[in-house]
Formats: C-alpha cells, structure tokens, sequence
C-alpha cells in the first residue's frame, strides 16, 4: 500500500477509476474502490479481481470525496463503476464551494 | 501535479465543447489534448529548454501553455510591447529557447543561435496535424510550469517562477471542475503575457467554458464581441472597464445583457467607474479579484454580493467595501504586518502577506522569498477590516517618509480625488534636503474643469495633517499608466523630481 500524501495518484484495482490525493492527514490508512485496494499507477491489477457489489456506487469525473472525519480528500481524476472507502467508511462527495469567477 | 492532468480531465469530461474561439477558428477540448501532445513532441524535439511566446492571444497560446507542461519545459509568455531592445534582453535570459511568434513578426533573432523561431501559424499547423508525444507528462509537483517575467513598475523585470504544484493548487482551490453550463461563454481580453491572462486560460478549461479570444483589445471590438458571441463572464482590468463604460449609454448597455458577470482586477479600480457601471449594468455581477503573479493570481475576491451589501448599506465602514479587494480565497491566509513585522490590528496599515499552496514568491536567480513559515511578503500595502475585507493602499516601497513621518500616497489621492475638478491623481515622495522627502502631486484636471496649485493644496489642508499638504503639484495631461492599469509611480517619481 502506497503512502497517501497530497498528489499521489492512484487507480482502482477493480475499475476505471483514478483519483489524486488533495489531502491526506494520515499516511497510513486503508484506500480502497470497489472494495479492493488502490494500486499505485504502474502497478497491474491482479487478474480476475472484481467490484464488490457493497461498493458499486460509481466515482464521478471532477468530483472530490471526503471522509466523515474531513482529513482525507481526494479528486477523482478519471470515472469508474467503483465507489470509495477508507478503513471501510464509504467517501461521501465533498459539496462544492460556490465561488465567483475570478478570472 | 500537472496542468496537464486538468485538461486530460476536460477531454474526458467534455472534449466535444469548443474550448477556444478566435475569428473564425476553434478548438474543442478534445483537440486542444491532441495539439497539446503533438505541439509537445515537437517541443522535444526541437531540444529547446524553454518555450517563449512573443505573440498577441491566439489558439497558439493554450496549445503552447499545456505542451510545454507536456514536454516538461517553462513555458515563458513575453511582453510584445516592450522595446526590441528589452525583449532581446528576456529571450537571453531563456536560451536555449523555442520562439513562438507572430507571423508577420519583423524582429531578428538571427544572430541568435539558441533561438529557433517558428511562427504562430507554422506551430498551430504542426500542432493540429502530428502526433501526440508517446511518453507521459511527469507528474513531479516541483517541475517549473511557467517563468513570468514581472512588470517591473520598481525596476528591472523579474522572472517569477510558478511550479505545477502553483498553478494546479490554485485551481482545485477555485474552481468546479464541469461548472461552466453550455451556454457560458467568457471573453479573454487579458494579455497573455500576464498571469490574469495564464490563470484564465486554465481555469476556463477546468470548469469547460468556451473561450472568446480578443487579441488586441479596443472598447468597440469588445462590445461587439460580448453582443456576438453572447459572452457571459469577463475580466477587465480597470481601465478596459473605463473605456467601454464611456461608450455606454442606458440603451446600447442593453446589447451586453447576456454578460452575466464581470471580474476586474489589475490594478485600482476608481469607485466613480465601477459605480457607473453597476447602474449600467444593473443585471450584471461583479467581481474584484486581487492577485499577483507570484501568487498563482488571485488570493482575494469581493464577490457579487458584497458588492450588493457595500453598495446598498449607509453603514461607511460597510459602503466602503465597495474599493476594497474582498477577502482571502478558501486555502488562501492573509496577514497584515507593521513596521516591525507583528501582526497589525483591524484597520491598521501596513505590508500584505500571504501564504497558500498556490503561493510561489519565488523568482530566478533569487530563490524563494517566503519565510520560515511559508508567508509571503507581498511589497503591496493594505490594511484589513474586522471582518477580514483587505483594502490595497499602493506598495509598501511607495511610502513617504518625510522628517520621519510614513504617509501612504494613496490616503492623499483619494482627499485629492473628491475635489469636484480633479480627474486623476498621483502622489510621490520627492528627494528634499530639509526633509528627507517631500510630498509632490501631479494631477490631471477634468475637461472644462479649472483648479491651482494652491487651491487644491488648500483643500489638503483643510482635510489632512499638514504634512500631508503636497509641497509641489504640477498639471499634466495624463498619468503613465502600463497596459495593464497599474500607474508607474517610478516615472511620475522621476518627472516630478527634477
């Protein structure tokens, strides 16, 4: 298992998903999609692995996901059939700020 | 990190929406990704260490911004209006380099053989029509995204340095990836030597809104573009703004009702222009935007409802919100900081600092300048409200200090201001044996308007501390102004001195 750390990339061993860590206050927790752990980038997904129908929810392109405690955030960076969890606990979507165009 | 990665997501999300709109040509999401991989290919290969845009805006600039992000080399935008003489200095600073330029472009690089020039045109072509680099963009945080060259209103330019972590921290800190809706359309009439300029580009692509490309910017062209295109986001800079609200009426402001928000930043915005423009504009939202290129761009935003609440309330402390720059970004920490450095309280004046991810204060050949706690010291001075609205007050370095006393010029324009005949106004410290410097003024009068010297150093007087009285005051035509807004005090400083 990869160290979280803001800007790691990783991807779903089960799915197409790939997210980007924003912010991670502990390194060492448990990242999963599809109930599977995330890879590194490089790394290949072991054959025959396959989304567990309790994480089916789906990640969305551009949308951030927390945890409930709020010290993990991560961008999902391409969409898959997966969802998210750390140490078991879902990832819900992270609200968007509405800010004002600035530029 | 990586640009790129942000517009790999907009390819995926949306590559079938136009991305960038100039005349008659376009680009959608989808093939600005492909221009981008196969502009960074030849990037590669034409062994350059740098890429250098001498060109007004066109489809060229995002092509070549996210292919050198691509290829891993500095993307460098220069100023075209600077002197040949100035420019050659900057091309020297980035050799080798590869030179993007505009067709018709008469300036000579011959005698510089780590300068391959290729015109904008012969780019664009080669860009839409080879294939994209097969190897993948690094995604090192620390790689540098774009060498800016700073507008040196206090000397001689400096390159600043924005790494990818930079650029894509202020980004995911701003902006909704997907947010624009279909039909938004915002008009992209910054240089694009200028952060405001670089910032946009990439935010326009991460939230998917179409990009209409003003090159060189006149009031008229303007209008008609925001009419045309139905263009609903802009930024000005103030005196775009001033110039198109002079062409305006209550009924030709009818042909801008799809413009749906303006942005403006830059330099200071003159409540006489942003109040006309909000009773012209009355279906409009604004946005001040504070930033410097060392910043990534903007750090602070006074969003359309403080404009609404400053400009609605009877409250002065409140109405005056509407000149200030709003309050810091999300992610973003703004301090104020006196003459020894402590933290001022609510009010006071003093040194901007700001520290955040998107905060790179770093500059070539200086390294970085943030302290040990990551701040910033911006050289902009302001002062903050209790509720955090940071008010600008010119740069620190533009202090008068006269027999011992710092006045901000700025408190002295703005008295000079009200006085119904003035029309513009600069303050500066001049050399002065008695007092080590003296207060001078240069002003410009309106039209058909008529003030002396002494009447307006009376109006001072009768307003301020003595000291503040400007000792010498002379009537010019017009201020020095760079094309970005920003006054050039290091010239009225030097005309009034001698």
């Amino acid at each position: 298992m990869a160290d979280l750390k803001a800007g790691t990339r990783m991807k779903s061993a089960v799915c197409a998903t790939e997210v980007m860590v924003i912010a991670a206050a502990r390194p060492d927790v448990a990242l999963t999609c599809g109930g599977a752990p995330m890879i590194g980038m490089a790394a290949e997904p072991a054959a025959g692995a396959a989304i567990d129908a309790e994480h089916a929810a789906g990640t969305l392109l551009g949308k951030r996901y927390v945890n409930e405690a709020g010290d993990l955030e991560v961008l999902c960076t391409k969409p898959g059939d997966g969802s998210l969890a750390v140490d078991g606990e879902p990832l819900v979507l992270k609200e968007a700020k509405a800010l004002p165009s600035s530029d | 990190m990586n640009i790129m990665m942000l517009l790999e997501m907009a390819a995926q999300g949306f590559g079938d929406r136009v991305a960038f709109v100039n005349e008659d040509d376009s680009l959608t999401y989808q093939e600005l990704y492909d221009a981008a991989g196969a502009a960074a290919a030849y990037i590669r290969q034409s062994g350059c260490e740098y890429v250098a845009m001498l060109d007004v805006t066109s489809l060229a600039m995002p092509v070549a911004l996210f292919a050198s992000a691509w290829a891993g080399v500095p993307y460098v935008p220069l100023n075209y209006r600077l002197t040949e003489h100035e420019i050659k200095g900057l091309v020297e600073r980035v050799e080798p380099a590869l030179l993007i330029t505009e067709t018709d472009c008469t300036r000579d690089f011959s005698g510089h053989e780590a300068v391959q020039v290729v015109t904008r045109d012969a780019f664009l072509t080669r860009a839409r029509s080879a294939k994209a680099l097969e190897t993948p963009w690094s995604m090192d945080a620390e790689d540098i995204a774009v060498l800016l060259f700073t507008s040196g209103t206090t000397g001689a330019p400096k390159a600043a340095v924005l790494r990818q972590k930079h650029l894509v921290a202020y980004i995911l800190g701003s902006v909704e990836f997907g947010g624009a809706a279909l039909e938004d359309a915002s008009l992209g009439c910054v240089p694009p030597y200028h952060i405001a300029g670089i910032s946009a580009v990439i935010s326009s692509v991460y939230s998917g809104r179409r990009v209409v490309q003003l090159a060189n910017f006149t009031p008229e062209k303007w209008i008609e573009l925001v009419a045309r295109e139905r263009v609903t986001n802009a930024f000005v800079v103030p005196t775009m703004l001033a110039r198109i609200i002079e062409l305006l009426d209550a009924d030709s402001a009818a042909q801008l009702s799809s413009l749906r928000a303006i942005a403006y930043g830059g330099g200071k915005m003159p409540l006489a222009v942003i109040e006309k423009t909000i009773q012209l504009l009355p279906q409009t939202d604004f946005t001040n935007a504070y930033g410097l290129t060392e910043t990534s761009s903007t750090i602070a935003v006074l969003g359309p409802q403080d404009h609404r609440d400053a400009a609605a309330s009877d409250d002065p402390a409140v109405h005056r919100r509407l000149v200030s720059v709003g309050r810091a970004l999300p992610g973003v920490e703004i301090q104020i900081r006196d003459d020894e450095g402590q933290p001022a309280s609510a009010g006071e004046r003093g040194e901007i600092y700001v520290r955040g991810e998107q905060v790179s204060g770093e500059y070539v050949g200086r390294g970085s300048l943030l302290d040990a706690e990551g701040w910033f010291p911006t050289r902009d001075a302001g002062s903050m409200d209790e509720e955090g609205y940071l008010f600008l007050e010119g740069r620190a370095d533009d202090v008068i200090i006269r027999g011992g006393e710092n006045m901000s010029p700025g408190e002295i324009e703005d008295i000079l201001l009200e006085h119904p005949a003035v029309a513009d106004v600069a303050v500066v410290g001049i050399p002065d044996e008695q007092w080590g410097e003296a207060v001078a003024a240069a002003v410009v009068l309106k039209a058909e308007h008529s003030a002396g010297a002494a009447e307006l150093q009376a109006w001072v007087r009768d307003r301020m501390r003595s000291s503040r009285v400007p000792q010498s005051l002379e009537f010019w035509d017009e201020l020095p102004y760079n094309e970005t807004g920003k006054l050039l005090r290091r010239i009225v400083k030097e005309k009034l001195s001698t």
